[in-house]
């Protein structure tokens, strides 16, 4: 075995230290060309997911006037928030991430200065979970000016995107610390991403779903992220909702170590 | 004179594939080391090391005080990178590339701004400071990179084939760079694999090969060790050559086969060798010319060496050409 693989509690604990001030480093460096390039970026992660909300709400809205009490516009609103904060984080920390690493050898040219790789997965991280809060909010801020924001628990939406942004961005990542080649990431999306779009309770509830794939979406992150949401900016906000807070934060915190050892295994022969 | 890097029976293993095996050297404070030697040397990896890249396999590495291993960050603060591949920000302006690696180090936006300044002014690129990495040539981006480099201050450079690609008189810019930094005291440790890069610049080198050190010491030292001050190169035919060969056995110190030519090694003075080619009717043409690094190299490995085409009096290494190798 490697020796970044012996997971004894010791070893695991070091991977939690670089969510530091180095860290924070590469995050700004990011956060630089950011601002020079942010109106290309902006398409994908905002533009895209309201066109969903257009096309499916008016579309599909037009048929079902009586949603559980709701349009159905009003239904998969929150969901679009939560997906278009899940597809920023995810193509950030895959494909983007990728080119950083690969192609432009940006982790080459960091790890030289007092910065380690760890930093710097961990710095990628924050600026994935930078997107995600992001787009999501901005989504928000359409759908609230557009009516389908009917609480002010709203304003607690963005923490729910910083989970967003941590699950996806070190899902991501964990790709990244492994694909051959960047075309890879069509699986990434196919098998992971495109089906938690699809079955996280986004268009429709889950309980018209077999009991089987109800219990197998509970696996799924974006099944909590979106409960959390909906009931955020519809104002239905029970303690039930505590225990989809700690899945996400239970789940954060146990696949932290990965990104970094991967990447690790990766880069450093 | 202090030592800042010292390696003892540094050794450095890949899956089974031994890169580096087992060498020993010392860096001193204000020189410029070479390590020589062609493509898979071991070069990059025994750089790699140093910046604390790549964990040695065993052996002993000390940088500046401190063990590689144990306190990468210490070293890495007082060490200046310039890789082998470009790996600018190609998002980012010529002085943005500057002051976003200054923050890697935690430099204040202030002594960055000036130090970025500077650094534009002395590599020539103030002219330059707000264009995008992507429009500026080949041989600005090197400047960049090394500019990058220095942006901290560091004790020592690191030059990974720092004029590997570029044109002869880009090279000849960044050798003037570099000699001017050497003469403000700075430690340079370079890579390369032009013999002529290494003897215009460092003050000691080691040839390596396979992992291996084959030779060390100053570029002159080790010319008149291995090869003399002058070499004749004779265009001859093969079947003719162990004649001419056999009537030059007191005047040359050595020679090397490279298809049709014949490299003489002589010592001191060449006429008596010039007279013997003159009486020789098989040979079509011959050249005095100083010897060189290469000259040792070729004699040290029994490797080709040719000259590259089309760029003047540049050198390269080619290692999989078949040269016999023989001293008499």
């Amino acid at each position: 075995m490697k020796p970044g693989f012996t997971p004894t509690m010791k070893s695991l604990t070091r991977y939690y230290k670089p969510l530091n001030r180095w860290a924070l480093k590469v995050l700004n460096r990011n956060l630089v060309v950011f601002k020079k390039t942010w109106p290309t970026s902006i398409a994908f992660n905002i533009v895209e997911p309201l066109l969903y909300l257009a096309a499916l709400g008016i579309g599909l809205g037009v048929m079902i006037e009586d949603f559980e009490g709701m349009t159905y516009t009003q239904f998969i609103a929150p969901g679009i928030v939560a997906t278009s904060a899940m597809w920023a984080s995810a193509a950030e920390c895959s494909y983007d991430s990728f080119v950083r690493m690969h192609f432009q050898k940006i982790y080459h040219a960091i790890v030289a200065t007092p910065i380690n790789l760890q930093e710097v997965v961990v710095g990628e991280l924050l600026y994935g979970t930078f997107k995600s809060v992001l787009s999501g909010t901005v989504i928000l801020m359409v759908i609230a000016a557009l009516g389908l924001v009917l609480s002010p628990w709203a304003l607690l939406v963005p923490f729910v995107l910083v989970l967003n942004g941590l699950v996806f961005a070190q899902v991501a990542m964990i790709w990244t610390g492994i694909v051959p080649k960047i075309d890879n990431f069509a699986y990434f999306f196919t098998l992971v991403v495109t089906p938690m779009f699809l079955f996280s309770g986004v268009f429709f509830p889950m309980d018209v779903l077999p009991e089987i794939v109800q219990t197998l979406a509970w696996l799924l992150p974006l099944y909590h992220i979106v409960v959390l949401l909906r009931s955020l900016t519809l104002g239905t906000v029970g303690p039930e909702l505590i225990i989809h807070l700690l899945w996400l934060l239970v789940f954060i915190t146990a696949i932290f170590p990965l990104p970094q050892m991967l990447m690790h295994r990766r880069l450093i022969k | 004179m202090s030592v800042v890097v010292e390696a003892q029976n540094l050794t450095k293993n890949y899956n089974g594939f031994t890169a580096v095996a087992g060498i020993d050297f010392t860096i001193c404070r204000g020189q410029c080391f070479g390590i020589l030697g062609p493509n898979g040397a071991g070069k990059t990896t025994v750089v790699a090391m140093i910046y604390c890249f790549h964990p040695v396999t065993s052996g002993i590495l000390n940088v500046l005080g401190h063990e590689v291993s144990e306190n990468p960050r210490a070293i890495k603060t007082r060490l200046g990178v310039v890789p082998q591949e470009n790996n600018l920000d190609q998002e980012l302006t010529v002085r943005e590339n500057l002051l976003v690696y200054a923050g890697y180090f935690g430099i204040n936006r202030e002594t960055a701004a000036k130090r970025a300044d500077e650094l534009l002014y002395f590599f020539d690129l103030s002219a330059k400071a707000s264009q995008e990495v992507e429009q500026i040539s080949g041989g600005m981006k090197r400047r960049l990179t090394i500019a990058r480099g220095l942006i901290h201050d560091p004790e020592i450079l690191i030059l990974d084939e720092p004029t590997t690609g570029l044109d002869p008189q880009s090279r000849r810019l960044i050798w003037e760079h570099l000699r001017r930094l050497k003469r403000k005291g700075l430690t340079l440790v370079l890579t390369t694999h032009y013999l002529e890069e290494a003897s215009q610049l460092c003050d000691d080198l080691i040839i390596m090969d396979k992992g291996n050190i084959l030779e060390q010491g100053r570029p002159l030292e080790l010319i008149s060790r291995h090869v003399g001050a002058k070499v004749i190169e004779v265009e001859i035919n093969p079947g003719q050559r162990q004649l001419l060969l056999q009537s030059l056995k007191k005047e040359i110190r050595g020679y090397q086969v490279a298809g049709n030519t014949v490299y003489l090694f002589i010592s001191e003075d060449e006429t008596g060798a010039l007279e013997r080619l003159n009486a020789h009717s098989s040979v079509q043409t011959y050249q005095v010319r100083p010897s060189n690094l290469e000259d040792v190299f070729l004699k040290l490995t029994g490797r080709g060496l040719i000259y590259e085409e089309g760029s003047g009096n540049e050198t390269g290494l080619y290692p999989d050409n078949e040269i016999s190798n023989q001293v008499l």
